[in-house]
């Protein structure tokens, strides 16, 4: 059920049209398959909630996971990266507590100096909060383009539930003016309460969770009504949209959000990335929209909803325009990163992922 | 002695009331049990509660509630004997009544699960157990249904899965009713594949620990509001009894002592005997608690309780329905509030009131609320007037 409103929500909606002009994935190659960690912490019973994690390499953190996403966007943006007026990155794991990350993909990509650069923090709905910021920067009209970037490298404490879905990857948007775009974002609307279902204290190396709080009071409360109040805003109804992408911290929750709200298997199913890449926390909602937008075609409408713990959700209408042809292929497809496969088995993970403690 | 008659029952769904508090839930069934009455006004609260000082932090419920529910001033206090805390509760309120010291008590239980998740309630849950001698060796509710099931399963050479039966006559009957957390029947397939909690005992041979609370009201039949609507049901027979803690401190673990006393006192109370009985609501707990309830209450001889269940003789037209609103099994397990949840179940039967689970010409029911293995077991005996 959702709540009743005193008054009308408030659709964000940009002065000016707003729109994305160029969006870049990354995954990392290797994979832990979720049998894996079942085989060492549960003697192989119990239900697995996906089929493979991808796992960064030795070499790879946020900041060169989003220097690759941000280059496959440049790449389909095909724009000069001085005209960047910011730079922003959502996600869990920023590799320093201090000092960001935004500013090292800025440089990496040419757009420094001239440019707004931050690191967004909202569990996993820093990357889609960034994206709203975006939109109203380009929308305001003080900026031309804007990039905004959601990432993660995700933690799971070792044995618990998350160990199996903590993922890697994450996604790349450049927003500009909606005449230039390849799918017009049409407005957006977020829904926040203090729910407290998921945390990660400084100085804590894996978050805790509320176990079943996590569900119903918080991941579908949130979604439902986000995508519900936006939806009585726009005038639309499931059949509306031809796509649609959820946060997906496991297989099951987006497609069972999806069902109540009226979105069949089809419409998920292109953006729906959890089982074979695992949760990827701030990324998981904006590699849902690359892999969609690989795949879309012009006229298609697409509904975004994120969701972070703490907790809240943004929701995106969006329409697919001419301009989406031909860009696909100007860089490296999500699928394509999720083809190039290496598995990899627990032991390999504990080294790659820092989780033996050496002193 | 007084008589004593329910003249009011309130309850709430159980499930995860992860939006509201203890004393809310609590409210909520007061305020139903009050209304249900006619406006009886209480003197004496006595709140069945297994864990709240660890699950919610919060003791002192009696004076709690009592403001809480608009009632300062009148007595009110807490009672606990673990999964047996509601029938406990409402033995205090029926003893007080009966004594003629108290015109009109309110009973009520009430468990907030949902305040702790995860290995936090399984500790709350063990504090329930011998602590020097069994929960500090890791054992759990569970786990000790588990070894009695599976020493009934050795000593009586049943099949592995002699307890299904308990879980699909639940899940059948929780299926009409709207306060059950699970509302789906269930097939001997799903109970086949269900997952493992502790070794033998699986998902469905266990009731889920859930939010709930519910609430009586007693009193004399003379004293029933003029605008009372409902038929009456008055309390026939009451007794608890008493055993150990610790399984290995019995004499026979596979024979529920409290469970015979208790039940055999209140019957005799009655002036009853066993056919006399329409339907029985066990402590399901576990679905082994079950099986051995109804030998010790004597529906089936030692070793066989499993089978009324197999054949389905505890269903709705069974020889001795049980669990008929779905037990604590499809209910699900609200702590300190299953028992009196047994009792609204009780009189909703006796009033005829149970709609799609009604059972036929329903007189007499006896009720049974254990704490632990039978550690404790209140037995009640309910006939309508």
């Amino acid at each position: 059920m959702t709540t009743p409103h005193t008054h009308s929500p408030t659709l964000l909606k940009p002065a000016k049209p707003v729109g994305i002009i160029g969006y870049g994935a990354y995954v990392p190659r290797f994979r832990l398959p979720a049998k894996e960690v079942a085989r060492v912490w549960t003697g192989k019973s119990g239900g697995l909630p996906i089929k493979e994690k991808a796992v960064p390499g030795l070499d790879e953190d946020v900041i060169t996971m989003s220097i690759e996403a941000a280059r496959n966007a440049m790449k389909r943006a095909q724009i000069d990266p001085t005209e960047l007026r910011a730079v922003w990155v959502g996600s869990e794991s920023h590799p320093y507590a201090v000092k960001p990350t935004s500013t090292l993909v800025a440089e990496a990509i040419g757009a420094v100096p001239n440019t707004q650069a931050a690191d967004w923090e909202f569990a996993c709905k820093a990357g889609t909060e960034a994206l709203v910021a975006a939109m109203g920067l380009v929308g305001s009209g003080m900026g031309h383009y804007a990039m905004a970037i959601g990432m993660d490298t995700a933690q799971g404490k070792p044995g618990d539930a998350l160990e199996y879905t903590a993922g890697a990857g994450g996604g790349a948007y450049i927003l500009g003016p909606a005449e230039e775009s390849l799918a017009q974002i049409n407005f957006s609307y977020s829904f926040v309460t203090d729910t407290p279902d998921f945390w990660r204290r400084e100085y804590q190396k894996y978050p805790e969770h509320g176990m079943r709080f996590t569900g119903e009071p918080a991941y579908f409360k949130h979604i439902t009504e986000a995508a519900t109040h936006l939806m009585q805003a726009a005038g639309t109804t499931a059949k509306d949209y031809k796509w649609a992408v959820f946060h997906q911290p496991n297989t099951k929750f987006p497609q069972r959000v999806a069902g109540q709200l009226g979105f069949s298997a089809e419409q998920i199913e292109p953006g729906l990335l959890v089982p074979v890449i695992g949760n990827t926390y701030a990324g998981a909602a904006m590699i849902g929209l690359t892999a969609t937008l690989d795949i879309a075609q012009p006229g298609d409408r697409i509904l975004v909803v994120s969701f972070g713990s703490g907790a809240g959700s943004d929701a995106f209408d969006i329409t697919v325009t001419d301009k989406i042809t031909g860009r696909a292929g100007l860089a490296v497809k999500t699928q394509e990163y999720i083809s190039r496969r290496t598995e990899i088995d627990y032991a390999t993970y504990v080294r790659y992922r820092g989780k033996l403690a050496m002193k | 002695m007084t008589e004593v008659v329910i003249a009011g029952i309130g309850q709430t769904e159980v499930g995860e009331h992860w939006d509201i508090g203890l004393r809310d839930l609590a409210f909520l069934a007061i305020q139903n049990a009050v209304k249900d009455s006619g406006g009886l006004k209480p003197q004496s609260l006595f709140v069945g509660n297994m864990l709240a000082p660890n699950l919610s932090n919060q003791a002192h419920l009696g004076a709690l509630l009592a403001d809480y529910a608009g009632l300062l001033g009148i007595e009110a206090v807490t009672i606990e004997a673990a999964g047996a805390s509601g029938g406990a509760a409402l033995r205090q309120g029926y003893l007080a009544v009966a004594s003629g010291f108290v015109d009109v008590a309110l009973v009520v239980g009430v468990e907030k699960f949902t305040d702790k998740v995860g290995s936090s309630v399984d500790a709350a849950l063990a504090t329930t157990g011998d602590s020097d001698f069994e929960s500090i060796q890791g054992m759990t509710p569970a786990a000790q249904a588990a070894l009695l099931m599976k020493r009934y399963i050795h000593e009586y050479e049943t099949p592995k899965d002699a307890f299904a039966g308990f879980a699909l006559t639940a899940h059948a009957n929780g299926v009409a009713n709207k306060n059950a957390m699970f509302r789906k029947a269930i097939k001997p397939e799903t109970y086949a594949k269900a997952e493992m909690v502790s070794d033998l005992l699986n998902m469905f041979d266990m009731a889920p620990n859930a939010d709930g609370a519910a609430a009586l009201l007693l009193t004399r039949a003379d004293l029933i509001p003029s605008g009372h609507q409902n038929p009456l049901v008055k309390i026939i027979g009451s007794a608890a009894s008493s055993d150990t803690l610790a399984l290995h401190d019995r004499k026979d673990m596979l024979y529920f002592d409290t469970a015979q006393i208790s039940a055999g006192k209140a019957m005799k109370q009655a002036g009853l005997t066993l056919d006399k009985i329409n339907f029985f609501e066990y402590h399901d707990t576990f679905g082994i608690y079950a099986a051995l309830q109804l030998e010790a209450v004597g529906f089936a001889i030692k070793g066989k309780g499993w089978k009324l269940a197999a054949d389905n003789e505890i269903g709705l037209k069974g020889k001795i329905p049980c669990a008929t609103m779905g037990g604590m099994k499809a209910r699900g397990f609200a702590g300190g509030a299953a028992g009196v949840y047994q009792a609204v179940d009780a009189v909703t039967q006796l009033r005829g009131q149970a709609e799609a689970n009604q059972i036929e010409n329903a007189k007499v029911g006896l009720i049974q609320s254990l704490g632990g293995p039978a550690s404790t077991a209140v037995s009640h005996i309910l006939q309508r007037l």
